[in-house]
């Protein structure tokens, strides 16, 4: 109804923009309910001469009625909301799928760096690919990612994935994500962490099959166990 | 609404106004030390084995000796105020005097200790457990030398004969911070030295 | 006869200047110095707020009138990142604790606690002034930390580490610590106060003067006063942790010697999400005493708002993990402080319900407090209900740290202490200086100020729901965030404006001061205690110490010819 988010491209990102317009109906009945009436109340009862107020404590229980069972109607609202959104919470936060495409990414000032295991599938040996502010993954596959940070908090940011996690010095957070749609998206920080907090940007490019074969066919060190190369591409 | 004669004087019901804000000075007191001790427990359940080893080298006697001397301090505190009831300016000097000397010592016995910690190389940048351990025995530490002046003041106060009529409940205020001062140790010395 | 009342005879012809108006022991002196500190820091806080969104609407182009400020502060008007960084931190540092507390707490709580339950001063009146005197230094600790090499603290308001522990991440050496100290001075200033309101409240009151006949404006006081007592010790903790980790080089928050950054934040929020409501309540009360004035009408559910208060003051301890929903905390904790979050929307609709239910079938006079009441009331719900997607956890994953978050406690608390601190000011002007405000310029103050905050304030929840991350010193930097360059010009210019809306204000403030129409005992024809004293009240606050009968809020009561019944006086 309204165009207000950036494009969704994950396959939670409609979990959890189906918990906010979900809020956002119930609450924003809940506005033009009480601002409604207060303009209502405002206007209708301005003083008049030879009209007195009425002597309402609100003491009784039959009045305090009038208070009581709307509150009780929010705690019933406000346990739909949290059953909703307690279900996107476990998707998106909980277990990460099985996969097979790994990548750590690490937060340091100002830069995201992602590192690829590289062909023999496991972090830490001389064929892993660092790359800066680029992450290449394929559409439709699970892509498990491990956050985490060299020097300050930051937080790992993709906007059209509805993702969001803060990366912590001396921590490996996991996050997950599967993209639907190919393309090239921005990636950003969304924890100050110093004077180039807003320089802080990536790219996510998501690509088909076909082509992230073809870039790891590219990019990647090639399968055979190499000589002593750093493998550090710097774009 | 009701009309009920204003016939009570609610200042009357209550305890001395002195008394109640030392009460409430002492309830966000707790909330500081809590803070920190519930923060050092966080950190040593977090963190086993490393910090059993380092507090392996606290000296559980000079703590436990510290701990005997602030509890008596703290009876002698309590016999002070006894005394100030009874207007028996000896023994109130006596005690008052007696627990300024029981703070002095403990701070004597403490920089003992320090000295031989930090001689040995554990210095509050040694490791997380004596940051904790300087920084919480430094902060009670700090709130013993307060309490010591605050005492001393009694004391000279007592000695002179001015702590009657007016400022004799003084004498209770400060106790009730003393013995805060004392059950704070009683939290840290567990914590502290008997926990590896 | 009260005993405690005829403890302060009045003597201020004998007292020098220096001890009437300067080291003053009189709580209403007090309460007007804490509110001249809270008008000047907002001065200070608002010339920030108008260079940041200057920045935000035309980034690094020269801030007008601002080329005065050296290097390496800023460059011929132009606002380098390093003290953008500064400007945010100091913005909300400023607004929360050096504008927000001082002028609720500080200057109302003070006038108005001693005279609403009918006591002549406070319990501790040299503590009193010792607490002015400690947040004054405070506050100029803060403004000095801009002058010193490195400039003003940049790691947010809320301090963060380890970007706050280390001058090697900022860059900023002195101003983090001044920081550190200035917030650790300002803490111990209000618990002096908080110790202070609350045994006045507990044993001081006025003969006949139950807790549950107390004024609403003082059960706000003290529940805020508690909750702060309660909630700053840990962070006054771990503000020390933090100071020795930057100055001696413990590693509390240092992850490579075992130490972790995220206590902090736990720390932090134990006593940050209290503290929101430490700033709501008195504006809330200050609501809560207009609307019964001007609607000649009983308060409705006077226990039902006590009650409720409680309620919400006790859940705000167990709510703050919900700052945290992404910061990698422990995920089965998550859901908890979720529920919890949502659950006080429950003491908080009955609250607001009680308020509007006070309206209903009122004679309802729309002088210029009422008004800045109903303002209140009517941003306010705007803020409470925009909470509601950040306390889910899973709507706040993509919300959080957007301008939809800043948006959203804009709201709730510009409700509270500007438009809640208006309401008090139009309202208790007369008793503080014995002079009425103008009702025209009031009126007109309030017309602009309501439009303007929503121009400014609507634009950034869109932002925020496009993704805007805040504390970007350049957004546009961004591809996706080019399109939002418009709305923060908008929202600049209503920034703007409703500075400038504020000129109104301050000329009338100062005029009635000294022309405004003289003002007798009770011009609002209120009926709780300090409408009993004269305007403005002497040193000792009443003639005769009074006793009380009944509740505050009797009027139009069906028995009686007049439409009111001063709390002092017997049937």
């Amino acid at each position: 109804m309204f165009d207000w988010f950036p494009q969704n491209i994950s396959t939670f990102g409609g979990d959890i923009d189906s918990v906010f317009w979900l809020i956002f109906y119930i609450v924003g009945a809940g506005f033009i309910l009480g601002e409604a009436v207060i303009i209502y109340c405002a206007i209708r009862y301005r003083r008049k001469a030879g009209r007195r107020a009425a002597f309402i404590t609100g003491e009784k229980m039959s009045e305090l009625a009038w208070v009581m069972v709307p509150a009780a109607i929010v705690l019933i609202l406000d346990f739909g909301i949290e059953f909703a959104g307690g279900e996107a919470w476990s998707k998106v936060k909980g277990e990460t799928p099985a996969s097979d495409i790994k990548v750590i990414v690490t937060g340091k000032q100002f830069n995201w760096n992602f590192t690829y295991p590289g062909p023999d599938g496991t972090f830490g040996t001389d064929d892993d690919l660092l790359l800066e502010n680029e992450l290449h993954v394929p559409v439709r596959k699970v892509v498990d990612i491990t956050i985490k940070s060299e020097d300050v908090l930051h937080s790992f940011f993709v906007p059209v994935m509805r993702l969001k996690q803060d990366a912590i010095p001396g921590r490996s957070i996991p996050a997950w994500f599967e993209a639907t749609a190919t393309g090239q998206y921005e990636i950003g920080c969304a924890e100050l962490c110093g004077y180039g907090h807003y320089t802080m940007r990536g790219f996510l490019f998501v690509h088909t099959a076909e082509d992230y074969a073809k870039w790891i066919q590219e990019r990647w060190p090639p399968a055979a166990p190499s000589a002593d190369s750093t493998n550090v591409v710097q774009l | 609404m009701s009309t009920v004669a204003a016939t009570e004087n609610y200042s009357d019901n209550v305890m001395p106004i002195g008394k109640m804000g030392i009460w409430w000075f002492l309830a966000s007191e707790i909330m500081v030390f809590g803070g920190l001790i519930g923060s050092y427990i966080l950190y040593r359940l977090a963190s086993a084995g490393a910090w059993a080893e380092m507090a392996h080298h606290v000296s559980t006697t000079i703590g436990a000796i510290n701990t005997v001397v602030l509890l008596t301090s703290s009876l002698t505190m309590v016999l002070a105020h006894a005394a100030v009831e009874d207007e028996n300016r000896q023994r109130a000097k006596l005690y008052l005097g007696l627990t300024v000397l029981g703070g002095i010592l403990f701070l004597i016995f403490k920089a003992v200790e320090y000295t031989t910690e930090i001689s040995h190389g554990f210095t509050p940048l040694a490791g997380t457990f004596w940051s904790f351990y300087f920084t919480m025995t430094g902060l009670h530490g700090l709130h013993v030398i307060g309490g010591i002046i605050a005492n001393l003041a009694l004391f000279v106060m007592a000695a002179r004969g001015t702590l009657w009529p007016n400022t004799q409940k003084r004498v209770e205020y400060c106790g009730l911070y003393w013995h805060f001062v004392d059950v704070v140790w009683i939290f840290l010395f567990p914590l502290l030295y008997l926990s590896y | 006869m009260s005993s405690s009342a005829a403890a302060h005879p009045a003597h201020e012809n004998q007292l020098s200047f220096v001890r009437q108006y300067i080291f003053s022991l009189d709580h209403k002196v007090i309460g007007k110095q804490y509110l001249f500190l809270g008008m000047f820091m907002a001065l200070a806080g608002g010339l920030l707020a108008y260079l940041l969104r200057w920045q935000l609407a035309w980034p690094e182009s020269a801030v007008p009138g601002m080329s005065w400020i050296p290097e390496p502060t800023m460059f011929q008007g132009i606002i380098p990142p390093e003290f953008y960084n500064a400007i945010v931190t100091m913005h909300g540092t400023i607004m929360v604790f050096f504008v927000a507390m001082p002028i609720l707490l500080g200057a109302f709580g003070n006038f108005l606690v001693p005279l609403m339950v009918g006591a002549p001063d406070m319990a501790f009146p040299r503590l009193n002034m010792m607490s002015f005197w400690t947040i004054f230094t405070a506050a100029m600790i803060m403004l000095a930390s801009f002058f010193v090499p490195g400039g003003a603290a940049s790691a947010g308001w809320t301090g963060y580490p380890p970007l706050s522990a280390d001058a090697v991440y900022t860059g900023v050496n002195w101003g983090i610590t001044l920081w550190i100290l200035g917030l650790a001075l300002e803490f111990a200033s209000f618990l002096m106060g908080g110790i202070n309101f609350l045994t006045t409240v507990v044993s001081m009151r006025a003969p006949g003067l139950k807790m549950m006949r107390l004024p609403l404006m003082v059960w706000m006081q003290i529940v805020a006063a508690v909750i702060f007592m309660l909630s700053v010790g840990p962070l006054i903790a771990g503000a020390v942790l933090l100071l020795l980790d930057r100055t001696v080089g413990t590693s509390f928050y240092a992850v490579q010697k075992g130490g972790d950054p995220l206590l902090w934040q736990h720390l932090f929020w134990f006593f940050g999400h209290p503290e929101v409501y430490v700033v709501l309540l008195p504006g809330i009360g200050a609501v809560l005493e207009v609307l019964p004035v001007f609607s000649r009408k009983p308060i409705f559910g006077y226990k039902a708002i006590v009650y409720s208060t409680i309620a919400a003051g006790f859940l705000s301890f167990i709510v703050w993990a919900h700052h945290m929903f992404v910061s990698g905390m422990d995920f089965d904790l998550v859901m908890p402080f979720s529920i919890t979050t949502i659950l006080i929307s429950v003491p908080f609709t009955i609250i607001l319900l009680a308020m509007i239910a006070t309206l209903w079938k009122g004679a309802i006079r729309l002088a210029t407090p009422m008004l800045f009441a109903l303002g209140t009331l009517m941003v306010f719900i705007v803020g409470g209900l925009t909470g509601i997607f950040l306390g889910s956890a899973s709507a706040d994953i993509y919300l959080h740290d957007t301008y939809f978050v800043v948006a959203h406690f804009h709201y709730t608390l510009i409700s509270a202490v500007f438009f809640g601190g208006f309401t008090a000011m139009y309202y208790w002007f007369p008793k503080m200086f014995g002079r009425l405000m103008n009702e025209t310029w009031g009126k007109i103050h309030f017309a602009l100020t309501l439009v303007c905050f929503n121009l400014v304030f609507i634009p950034l929840f869109k932002a925020g729901l496009g993704g805007e991350m805040r504390r970007l010193y350049n957004p546009f930097e961004y591809d996706f965030l080019k399109p939002h360059q418009g709305l923060h010009q908008f929202a600049t210019i209503a920034a703007i404006l409703l500075m400038i809306a504020q000129l109104p204000f301050l000329v009338n403030f100062f005029w009635s001061m000294f022309k405004g129409k003289v003002a007798d005992r009770n011009p609002w024809q209120a009926n709780t205690l300090e409408w009993a004293a004269p305007s403005p009240p002497p040193h000792g606050n009443f003639d005769t110490a009074p006793s009380v009968y009944h509740g505050p809020y009797v009027y139009s009561a069906p028995e009686r010819k007049e439409d009111w019944q001063p709390q002092h006086q017997p049937h």
